[in-house]
C-alpha cells in the first residue's frame, strides 16, 4: 500500500471502529454516556402539543412561561421531554412515553395561581368558579358551558359577578416550601400539600386570620374553590395546607405550585397523541423494511456492478453504522418518517456510487489504465454528485424549517435524516469507496475486466476516444 | 436520424396525456385535505372486545354528537395488531377545544367505554384553525421557495456553460411537470380511495421535487461536459442526445434502487406512512421520466427557438 492510501484507510478504519463501538455499546453505555436510541412519538407513544399564550405577551413573559413548564415537565418525571418556544407566542411541548397524556398536559397548562379570598363569612362549594381581585375575569371550562347548554332550566352558564378580595398575592408564594404531606386529623388521614407565603402576603394572611377566627376563608386555585376551611388560629408565618381526596390530585397541585405559576394562560392549538402499542408496531415494521431494503440493494449492486458493487456494499454497511452512531451520540430522535428518510437515503447513497462506476466503466472501455480510470471516474462524477446533493439539501433545509415552526416532528425527523444521510453519503461514496477501489486496483490480480462488467457498450453511436 | 431528442414532441404529448386526466380531476374535485391543512381532529380507536360487525357508524357518530362533536365522519375497519384482528374506527371531527381538550377526550372515551367496553385511543390528532391555515400558507411558500432556491443554485452551478439560466429554467419546468403529475394523481386517488393531502404528502412532494432536480442535474452535467469538448459539425441536438444515451443506464439504475427501497417500505413499513411511500413512488417515476424525456429536450427547443416554427406551421 502506498502512503497516499494508508492515511485515508486508517481514518476510515478509525471512524468505523468508533461508530461500531457506539452503535453496539453494551448496555448502551459509552464512556459513561447513555447512548440508547431516542425514539420519537410515533415509535414509543406519547403526546405533543402546540400551545398558544392568550393575550398580548412579550419575550420575557414567554421565556418565563417556558421555564415554568420545563420545570413542571421535569417534575412529571418524563424523560427526553422537549419544551420549545415557537414564534412570538407559542410553546411546543413533547412528552414521549407519558402514561396519561391528558392529565400531564392539564398539569402543565394549569396557571397555578393560588389565592386566599375573603368570603365575608360565606362557605363556598368546592369547585365553584369565582372572580377574585387577582383575576376578575376567569374563563369557564368548555365542559361547564356544554353542560349548561344541555340543561333546559339553566341554559346560560355564568359566574357569580361578586368579586372576592384576594388576601394574598400569588407571586409571594414561596415555592421552596411547597411540599407533599399527609394531613391527619381525628377522623382520617388525607394527602395534602403544604405551602407558605412570604413578604407582604404573609403579613396580610396573619392579620386576616387573627381577626377572623372561627370564620371560613376559601382557598382558590386558578379561580376554582379548592376548599373553605374554618380559621382555627392565626396563620403566623403565612403558611397553610390544602387537603385533597387522592394522592394524584395532591401531586397535581404540588406540581403546579412548586415550580411557580404560569404568567400566561395557555390554550391548545394542536395536539397529537400516539399510544405505545401503535408505536411498538411501527418500530417492528420499519426495522423489517429497512433490512429488506438494504439486502435488495446490496444484491443488486453486486450482481450488476460486480467488484465495485461489492466494495460499494461494504461502504453502504459502514454508512449505516455511522448513521446509527450519530443518531445515538447527538442524540437525534428517531421517528417513523426519519426511518423512511434513512431508507430513502440508502437509494441516494447508491446513486453516487452508480455515477462513479458508470464513469469508471467508460474510462476502462477507453483503455485507460486501471489507476487512471479510478481517479478519472471520481473526478468526473464529482460535479454531478455535488450539485444533485445540493438540491436535495436545499429542500431538506426548507422542510426542516417548516416542521420546526409547527412542531410537526415527523417532517423535522424526515428532513434531518435525509440531510444527514446526504452529507454522510458524500463521505462514504467519495472517500470510502474511492480508497477501497484505489487499494484494490493496485493489486494486479484485480485487473480482469469482467470484474468490472466492462462488456456491453450502451452507446452505439459513440465515437472513438481522441 | 430518429433519436431520443428527435422524438421530443412524442414525449411531450405523452406527458400531456398523463397530466391531463389528473388536472381534470383536480379541477372538478380538488384535493382531499387532511386535518393538517383543513383543521379538525382525527381519532384512531381500537375496540378491544368487539368485532367489526358489532360497531355501527351511526351509533358512534351519535356518541360523538352527544359530547359536542356533530358531523363526525366514522370509518370502521379491521386492524392487525400482534397477529390478532382488532375492530377499529377512525373518526374525523372538528378540532378539540382549545381551552379544555382534556375533559372532552375523557368524556368521549367514557361514553364509548360505556357502550362498547374497553376502547383504546391509539392516536388522536387535533389541529386548530389558526395552525391549519398557517400550515397551508407555509406549505405553499415552502414549495415556491424550494423551486426558487433550486433555480438560483442551478444557474450558479452551470455558469460555465453557455446560457446558464436555461438550465435552471428547464430543470424547473421538468420539476413542474412532476409536481403536476403528483397533484393530479393525488386528486384522482383522493376521489377514488380517499387519499388525503396532509403533512406527509407535503414531505413527499418536496422530496419528489428534489429528486426530480437531482436526476435532471445528472443529465445536464453530462451535456455541459460534452459541450465543453464539442467537435466541429456537432449540432446541439446531437450533443444532447449523446448525453442522454450516456447517462441512461445510470438514471435507470438509480431509479431501480430507489424503487426497491420504496417497495420494501411499502410492503413492510407501517400503515401510517403508506401514503407517503405511494406518492414518493409516483413522483420518483415521473421524475426520472421527465429528466430523460423532457428536461434536455426543452433545452433543445429553447436553443433552436422552435416556438417560432410552431406558429409558422399553423400559418402554412
Amino acid at each position: 500500500m502506498r502512503n497516499r492510501d494508508i492515511t485515508p484507510f486508517l481514518f476510515i478504519l478509525l471512524i468505523t471502529a468508533l461508530s461500531s463501538w457506539i452503535t453496539f455499546a453494551p448496555d448502551n453505555l459509552w464512556l459513561g454516556r447513555d447512548v440508547s436510541v431516542r425514539l420519537g412519538l410515533d415509535l414509543q407513544g406519547g403526546t405533543q402539543v402546540l400551545m398558544k399564550a392568550d393575550g398580548i405577551v412579550d419575550k420575557e413573559v414567554m421565556s418565563t412561561a417556558a421555564t415554568v413548564i420545563e420545570r413542571r415537565v421535569n417534575g412529571l418525571g418524563v424523560s427526553e421531554a422537549i419544551v420549545q418556544l415557537s414564534g412570538d407566542n407559542r410553546i411546543i411541548v413533547e412528552l414521549p412515553g407519558v402514561k396519561d397524556p391528558e392529565k400531564a398536559i392539564e398539569t402543565l397548562r394549569g396557571t397555578g395561581r393560588l389565592e386566599f379570598i375573603d368570603t365575608k363569612g360565606q362557605f363556598l362549594n368546592d369547585g365553584t368558579v369565582v372572580r377574585t381581585s387577582g383575576n376578575p375575569d376567569p374563563k369557564l371550562s368548555q365542559a361547564t358551558i356544554d353542560a349548561a347548554a344541555a340543561d333546559p332550566n339553566n341554559p346560560v352558564p355564568s359566574i357569580d359577578p361578586v368579586i372576592y378580595q384576594s388576601i394574598t398575592d400569588g407571586r409571594d408564594l414561596d415555592t421552596r416550601q411547597v411540599a407533599l404531606r399527609v394531613a391527619t386529623d381525628s377522623v382520617s388521614s388525607r394527602p395534602a400539600v403544604s405551602f407558605a407565603f412570604i413578604g407582604q402576603s404573609a403579613n396580610d394572611l396573619a392579620t386576616f386570620t387573627a381577626a377572623n377566627i372561627q370564620k371560613p376563608m376559601c382557598i382558590v386555585l386558578d379561580n376554582t374553590v379548592v376548599s373553605c376551611p374554618v380559621i382555627q388560629s392565626a396563620l403566623v408565618g403565612g403558611s397553610g395546607e390544602i387537603t385533597t381526596n387522592t394522592r394524584e390530585d395532591a401531586e397535581k397541585i404540588l406540581n403546579q405550585l412548586k415550580y411557580g405559576s404560569l404568567p400566561v394562560t395557555l390554550s391548545i392549538e394542536s395536539s397529537r397523541t400516539v399510544s405505545a402499542t401503535l408505536g411498538a408496531n411501527s418500530v417492528q415494521a420499519s426495522i423489517v423494511a429497512g433490512l429488506v431494503g438494504l439486502i435488495i440493494v446490496a444484491v443488486f449492486m453486486v450482481v450488476y456492478y460486480r467488484l465495485p458493487g461489492l466494495l460499494a456494499t461494504v461502504a453502504l454497511i459502514i454508512y449505516t453504522i455511522i448513521i446509527f452512531a450519530v443518531h445515538k451520540l447527538v442524540p437525534i430522535t428517531l421517528t417513523l418518517s426519519g426511518i423512511a428518510g434513512f431508507i430513502l437515503s440508502i437509494g441516494l447513497a447508491v446513486d453516487a456510487n452508480v455515477l462513479i462506476f458508470a464513469r469508471l466503466k467508460e474510462e476502462l472501455r477507453n483503455k485507460r489504465s486501471f489507476l487512471r480510470a479510478v481517479e478519472a471516474g471520481f473526478d468526473e462524477a464529482w460535479p454531478a454528485i455535488r450539485d444533485s446533493s445540493a438540491s436535495t439539501l436545499i429542500t431538506s433545509a426548507i422542510l426542516f424549517l417548516f416542521g420546526n415552526s409547527f412542531g410537526v416532528s415527523l417532517i423535522k425527523g424526515f428532513a434531518l435524516t435525509l440531510a444527514l444521510g446526504i452529507l454522510l453519503n458524500l463521505f462514504t461514496a467519495v472517500v470510502v469507496t474511492r480508497t477501497f477501489l484505489r487499494m484494490v486496483v493496485r493489486n494486479e490480480s484485480a485487473h480482469a475486466t469482467w470484474l468490472y462488467e466492462v462488456g456491453s457498450d450502451p452507446d452505439v453511436s459513440e465515437q472513438p476516444a481522441a | 436520424m430518429k433519436s431520443i431528442v428527435g422524438l421530443r414532441y412524442v414525449w411531450f404529448i405523452i406527458s400531456l396525456v398523463v397530466i391531463i386526466p389528473g388536472a381534470v380531476f383536480f379541477a372538478l374535485f380538488g384535493l382531499r385535505t387532511g386535518i393538517d391543512f383543513a383543521g379538525g381532529a382525527l381519532w384512531d380507536l381500537h375496540f378491544v372486545t368487539k368485532q367489526t360487525s358489532d360497531l355501527n357508524t351511526d351509533k358512534i357518530a351519535g356518541i360523538f354528537k352527544a359530547n359536542g362533536f356533530d358531523s363526525a365522519q366514522v370509518q370502521i375497519s379491521t386492524v392487525k395488531i400482534d397477529g390478532k384482528e382488532v375492530a377499529s374506527a377512525v373518526v374525523r371531527t372538528k378540532e378539540l377545544s382549545a381551552t379544555n381538550p382534556e375533559q372532552q377526550q375523557r368524556d368521549i372515551l367514557d361514553a364509548l367505554n360505556k357502550e362498547y367496553g374497553e376502547v383504546r385511543r391509539e392516536s388522536l390528532q387535533s389541529v386548530g384553525p389558526t395552525v391549519s391555515s398557517e400550515a397551508t400558507r407555509s406549505a405553499a411558500i415552502a414549495v415556491l421557495g424550494a423551486c426558487l432556491a433550486i433555480l438560483v443554485y442551478m444557474t450558479l452551478a452551470f455558469n460555465k456553460a453557455p446560457n446558464p439560466f436555461r438550465y435552471g429554467m428547464c430543470a424547473l419546468l421538468a420539476m413542474l411537470h412532476d409536481v403536476l403529475v403528483v397533484l393530479g394523481v393525488a386528486a384522482i386517488l383522493g376521489y377514488t380511495i380517499g387519499l388525503e393531502v396532509d403533512a406527509y404528502f407535503l414531505t413527499a412532494l418536496l422530496t419528489v421535487i428534489s429528486f426530480s432536480v437531482h436526476d435532471t442535474i445528472v443529465v445536464f452535467d453530462r451535456i455541459r461536459e460534452n459541450l465543453a469538448h464539442r467537435r466541429a459539425g456537432e449540432s446541439f441536438e446531437d450533443i444532447v442526445n449523446h448525453s442522454i444515451v450516456q447517462t441512461l443506464p445510470r438514471s435507470l439504475n438509480t431509479q431501480l434502487t430507489s424503487i426497491f427501497t420504496l417497495m420494501a417500505l411499502l410492503l413492510f413499513g407501517g400503515a401510517t406512512i403508506q401514503n407517503l411511500v405511494i406518492i414518493l413512488l409516483v413522483g420518483l417515476i415521473s421524475g426520472t421520466y421527465s429528466s430523460i424525456f423532457n428536461a434536455a429536450q426543452m433545452l433543445v427547443v429553447w436553443e433552436n427557438r422552435e416556438w417560432q416554427q410552431w406558429f409558422r406551421r399553423q400559418a402554412a
